[in-house]
């Protein structure tokens, strides 16, 4: 008898590893730069918020306020964007079988910036109409690349929806640059949107959860369908798979993760990339797992550069889409580094 | 088990393949030949349903067509020419792609999955790899594990696209001895496309000689592997004698056309 379990029985310790980063990422975020908290008393603190349990920190009300109204809002925030755009990052890879496919591959990014640059120029006074005109951009320029990919090549094929998304990308960057000139003393908060942002608050963090959960379900239930995709949709349609359908679903999970992620927190860069590809490094290519520790993964990564954007220059604030390029660039070097295989 | 009448393939402007009919027993192994651009792969892809074409194609005695491509898996195997080979992929989640009909669409696979594919592992002489990545495998481990693949399957008959190419003859050797090993042991029926001629003649039970698209012979080796159609079709000079078991054995002759 054969008990072959296979080396994918490793899979729970690594998740459980990245949850451990998580959450030492996440306290640490909380503690952030305030010195006369420990972070015992953070631990004890959360704890403390969590329904039906009491247990006292010690934190003065003042501090309790900072932290829960300001401090974790924000890290939960960068925690789900940064875990949606890893995703769905990881997602798109998986799809156009190119490692260096991202999140914004389709015109989510130009979309989105069309239209929040729109929404600053056009409705000025409109409170929170940027997140929601964001998401129609970002959904509208996928929905665009989609469409013309598809009238354009073979339906299903992915040569053409990636030159597809090349050209409207510039045909929407465009649009916006044209846009933005109208309001040149706007260009600044535009500029400010565009470098990403998590500090909406709570508002922002109920506004994103929902399409979070359901990108994300949706995602993790295709990791192994995209196993199947990565030998090529001829031999996954030899092995009974209906690789078209696998790959707009995929592609529609990914699309909703990347809009909801662009619209609470505008063009965060560099995440869709480096942390699927650092995950990939460590535990393996298969999607089964690259998707869940591309999630919780890119959730710590963007905790941790919500930490340092609003602390190397403290009191004033980086954009955090600087901090990911400029940390994750040296950063996924070094990894690629440090894991050097002899075949790759 | 598998047959194929009228069977027509056209890729953009071209017919490459044009009413080709042909029958294959159960058990029984056919080697497909042909020159370059023949259509063999071509005529494999189709009677896996990978492209588009004319003609009836019967899997036992049930119209393909009427098939689900989940359905044709459980019943057809197919490894192509150059097969996709996720580098970072373990050679066990490779092989367990082949398990992929069996499991629902959004499922995970069973222990039974598992069982089979570590079983078909061993076979192979592949366990002791189950953990590497398939990127870092040689050219005759690839095509086992290709094979493994294909057999995880557990699908009656294999259809492997050139499964030899690129492997040198201790390694060609062992990856058709083995095909032949399942063929005997598990009834399974096998259509190889083969570009060796001597290797085609002396493992298949019958021959199909494709060129241009169209059939040009069938039957046993020994009436297709006639210096007279082979000087025809693949426009080569050859000598063609019997070998020690009776089947033929063709030679290239010097100074041909
Ligand atoms: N997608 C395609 N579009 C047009 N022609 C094709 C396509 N694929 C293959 N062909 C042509 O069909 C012919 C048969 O190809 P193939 O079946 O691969 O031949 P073989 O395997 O016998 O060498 C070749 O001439 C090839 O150029
Ligand atoms: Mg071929």
């Amino acid at each position: 008898m054969v008990t072959q379990a296979g080396p994918s029985r490793a899979r729970p310790l690594w998740v459980v590893c990245a949850l451990v980063v998580l959450a030492v990422s996440m306290i640490a975020a909380l503690l952030g730069g305030a010195a006369d908290i420990s972070p015992w008393q953070v631990v004890l603190q959360v704890v403390d918020w969590l329904p039906l349990v009491h247990v006292d920190s010690g934190l003065a009300p003042v501090e309790q306020g900072l932290l829960y109204e300001l401090r974790l809002p924000r890290v939960l925030v960068a925690a789900v964007v940064g875990g949606l755009l890893a995703m769905a990052g990881a997602g798109y890879q998986g799809v156009f079988r190119n490692p260096l496919a991202d999140p914004y591959l389709l015109g989510a990014a130009a979309g989105a910036g069309l239209a929040a640059t729109a929404a600053i120029v056009l409705l000025p006074s409109v409170a929170g109409s940027i997140p929601v005109a964001a998401f129609l951009g970002a959904v509208g320029g996928v929905f665009l690349a989609y469409t013309l990919g598809n009238t354009a090549g073979r339906a299903g094929g992915t040569a053409t929806l990636v030159l597809a998304g090349v050209a409207v990308t510039s045909f929407l960057t465009a649009i916006q640059t044209f846009v933005q000139q109208f309001k040149v003393e706007e260009l600044q908060r535009i500029y400010s949107w565009i470098l990403g942002d998590v500090g909406g608050g709570w508002d922002q963090f109920w506004l994103v959860l929902p399409y979070a959960a359901v990108s994300a379900v949706l995602l993790l239930l295709h990791g192994r369908m995209l196993d199947v995709l990565s030998v090529g949709d001829e031999e996954a349609t030899s092995l009974g798979v209906p690789a078209a359908r696998v790959r707009l679903m995929v592609l529609l999970a990914a699309s909703l993760a990347t809009a909801a992620a662009v619209a609470v927190s505008g063009l965060i860069g560099f995440v869709g990339i480096v942390v699927p590809h650092v995950v990939r490094r460590i535990a393996g290519g298969s999607y089964r797992i690259v998707l869940p520790l591309s999630l919780i993964g890119g959730a710590a990564f963007l905790v941790l550069a919500d930490l340092v954007a609003r602390t190397v220059i403290a009191p004033a604030e980086l954009p955090i889409g600087v901090v990911t390029m400029f940390v994750g660039a040296p950063f996924f070097v070094a990894v690629l580094r440090m894991t050097r295989r002899a075949s790759t | 088990m598998i047959s194929a009448h009228g069977l027509s393939v056209r890729l953009g402007e071209r017919d490459v393949l044009d009413g080709v009919s042909f029958e294959v027993r159960q058990g029984e192994w056919v080697g497909v030949i042909g020159p370059n651009g023949a259509g063999k792969s071509t005529l494999l892809k189709a009677l896996m349903g990978l492209v588009a074409h004319r003609g009836e194609i019967l899997l036992g005695s049930r119209p393909s067509r009427e098939l689900k491509p989940r359905q044709r898996a459980r019943l057809l195997a197919y490894a192509p020419q150059t097969p996709a080979l996720p580098p970072d992929m373990t050679v066990f989640d490779y092989a367990l792609l082949g398990r992929t009909p069996y499991i629902p669409y959004l499922g995970r696979e069973s222990r039974h999955d598992r069982e089979v594919t570590g079983s078909v592992l061993e076979r192979l002489d592949l366990t002791a790899l189950a953990g590497r990545r398939v990127g870092e495998l040689s050219g005759g481990e690839r095509q086992r594990v290709v094979l493994a693949r294909a057999l995880a399957q557990e699908a009656p008959a294999l259809l492997l696209d050139e499964p030899t190419t690129a492997l040198d003859l201790g390694h060609q050797q062992q990856v058709l001895e083995l095909v032949d090993r399942l063929r005997r042991t598990d009834g399974l029926t096998v259509v190889t496309t083969l570009h060796d001629l001597t290797v085609a003649g002396l493992y298949a039970d019958s021959l199909l000689l494709l060129t241009g698209g169209r059939a040009a012979a069938a039957g046993e080796p020994a009436r297709v592997l006639t210096e007279e159609l082979v000087g025809r079709h693949f426009d080569a000079h050859v000598k063609i004698e019997p070998g020690p078991d009776g089947r033929p054995v063709v030679h290239l002759v010097r100074g041909g056309p």
